[in-house]
């Protein structure tokens, strides 16, 4: 079918990866352009902003910043971070908390309806969330939470927050259980196990647990939107559609430089934990 | 220890409750809120299928809506699915620089629900925006991405296509799976690189991609802020997905039995569509661990 010559060729272009590395990198400035751009015209003057293509300012200017940092409003951008932290710092605890428990108890322990739970909590997976929205905020309105963050918190104390749940029973399962049963035979009981072997083993899994839960919570907007309704309580998502809904003519320089300060958090926690929590999103997807 | 069936429910107790309380529940409320009227106010009323026939019979902006998803989806989870697929083909060899590349491409799945995106995109479809520069450098006429009806929809689906990252990490995965040596043999016997995506990649990773396809469906029918923030469902309810619908007849009117009327056709939809690939998936989704124990 091929001469031994083509073979040839073709073995020496496995050797040459330039056009791999061409199409990554046109993809890549491609993709992060705009994010970039984003940074520069942070320090642009209004005009500028609207008329160059690089994203290198002609000028640094700052006063984008303290402007929006201010906003319009009778809070400062200092109150939306605060209220963000509030609602994000303690869903993460309440998150991993209750995610390893339950994933402890799916890939060690036999109960019964185990195999049906699971399958309820990947199904829930697939469930569209929009669904249950409505009753979720009768239910809060019944309880009285609205205009609070706890209708943010409280369901991820009860590990609601299933792909969490399934990252750690994957990671668990392809975890050998001698050091566990080294440890029973010291007479370790289900918490001492849980918290002197498992939890150290399911570090990296843990820290994925947390970077994905704090940029999705910081993310989050049609949560806030639906149950908050007093500005002096709005996170930070809610606070920038508000910078630029307020008004028809939009201050983009202060909404942009605004956009980057929000954006800071989570690109930080990002790059700080990529190399693990890229390799939890993979590995949580499918085995094999 | 591990064979203590109390123990073990015990730690899993928070989950069933979880479930119960804050989605079985929800889930069965909703459905029983669509046979009723109910605005917060007055208690709700059962009107049996009045909801449903309203919308089958007499909706326009609802049949606008149900169209304007069902292109959405179909434009932006096989242009999502299909980049991440490409990119992480592209990825999976020895080569310096992989995390890079890597974490480069992931970036904006991470970033990309955060409103600040949506900031930007809005700001980089504007008139004056950063896209229609870059057009005008190259002679073309400005458009009016925001305010045409025919290129609003092109930005959502081309935010929703940027964050491909999430995909691409669960298909990159599975590749590494995948044995140089098929690889190796295919280009002995002098396939091209086209041909060896076609012939091996992508018959080795149906599972994956069938993963993927699925996850990325239910997705994109409930893309919200996309549409909410950028295009505000305009112009011409061009963008005005059902996810919005939803809201708008929920929290904006205040149409509870509406809305969730609303939510249960769009849940009706994609569990439609799930099952249909479900069923699909056995005559092109091929399971290698299945075959072998057979």
């Amino acid at each position: 079918m091929t001469s031994s010559t083509e073979t040839l060729v073709l073995n020496r272009e496995r050797g040459r990866p330039w056009l791999r590395y061409l199409v990554l990198g046109l993809v890549a400035l491609v993709m992060l352009y705009p994010l970039l751009w984003l940074v520069g015209a942070s320090f642009k003057s209004n005009g500028e902003i609207f008329s160059e293509i690089g994203f290198w300012p002609s000028r640094f200017d700052f006063s984008a910043y303290a402007k929006g940092w201010k906003t319009s409003t009778e809070y400062s951008f200092a109150t939306y971070f605060l209220n963000s932290f509030l609602i994000t710092i303690p869903r993460i605890i309440v998150t991993v908390i209750s995610c390893v428990l339950v994933a402890y108890a799916f890939a060690r322990f036999e109960f019964w309806g185990k195999k049906l739970l699971f399958s309820v909590m990947v199904g829930t997976m697939m469930l569209p969330l929009i669904v249950l929205r409505l009753p979720q905020y009768l239910l809060f309105r019944e309880l009285g939470w609205l205009d609070s963050y706890l209708p943010l918190i409280v369901p991820s104390a009860f590990a609601t927050d299933t792909f969490f749940v399934f990252m750690l029973v994957q990671f668990l399962r392809g975890i050998p259980r001698d050091m566990e049963e080294a440890a029973q035979i010291d007479g370790c009981n289900a918490l001492q196990l849980l918290w002197h072997i498992i939890v150290p083993l399911l570090k990296p899994a843990i820290i994925s647990v947390i970077v994905f839960q704090f940029i999705w919570t910081m993310n989050d907007f049609m949560g806030p939107l639906i149950y908050l309704a007093s500005v002096e309580k709005y996170p930070v998502s809610l606070a920038l559609k508000m910078s630029i809904g307020a008004t028809e003519e939009v201050e983009w320089a202060n909404v942009i430089a605004i956009s980057v300060v929000a954006l800071i958090p989570s690109v930080t926690v990002f790059f700080m934990a990529q190399k693990h929590f890229i390799e939890g999103a993979s590995s949580s997807g499918i085995k094999g | 220890m591990y064979e203590n069936k109390r123990l073990g429910f015990l730690f899993v107790l928070p989950f069933v409750l979880g479930v119960l309380l804050f989605k079985l529940f929800p889930f069965v409320a909703s459905f029983a809120l669509s046979f009723s009227q109910y605005d917060l106010i007055d208690p709700p009323e059962f009107v049996g299928l009045a909801n449903y026939q309203e919308l089958a019979t007499g909706d326009p902006l609802f049949r606008k809506s149900l169209g304007v998803t069902l292109l959405f989806a179909a434009l932006a989870v096989p242009l999502r699915v299909g980049f991440a697929l490409f990119i992480a083909h592209v990825l999976n060899f020895k080569m310096r620089g992989i995390n890079f590349f890597r974490a480069a491409f992931y970036l904006p799945s991470i970033l990309g629900g955060s409103i600040a995106v949506a900031v930007l995109w809005r700001f980089i479809f504007s008139k004056n925006g950063l896209v229609n520069l870059l057009l005008s450098q190259l002679g073309i006429e400005p458009i009016a991405w925001l305010a045409d009806e025919h290129y609003s929809m092109w930005t959502i689906v081309l935010l929703f296509t940027w964050q491909f990252g999430s995909a691409m990490v669960i298909f990159l995965a599975a590749l590494q799976n995948v044995s140089v040596s098929l690889y190796e043999a295919a280009e002995c016997d002098g396939a091209s690189k086209f041909q060896q995506f076609w012939r091996i990649t992508v018959p080795l990773i149906t599972p994956v991609i069938f993963f993927n396809l699925i996850m990325q469906m239910v997705h994109a029918f409930q893309e919200f802020n996309g549409p909410y923030l950028i295009t505000e469902g305009g112009p011409l309810s061009s963008t005005y997905v059902l996810a919005l619908y939803i809201y708008d007849q929920s929290f904006r009117f205040f149409n509870l039995g509406y809305g969730a009327a609303l939510s249960w056709v769009l849940f009706a939809l994609v569990g439609g569509l799930s099952a249909f690939s479900f069923w699909s998936s056995k005559y092109w989704v091929f399971y290698a661990g299945e075959k072998e124990r057979k």
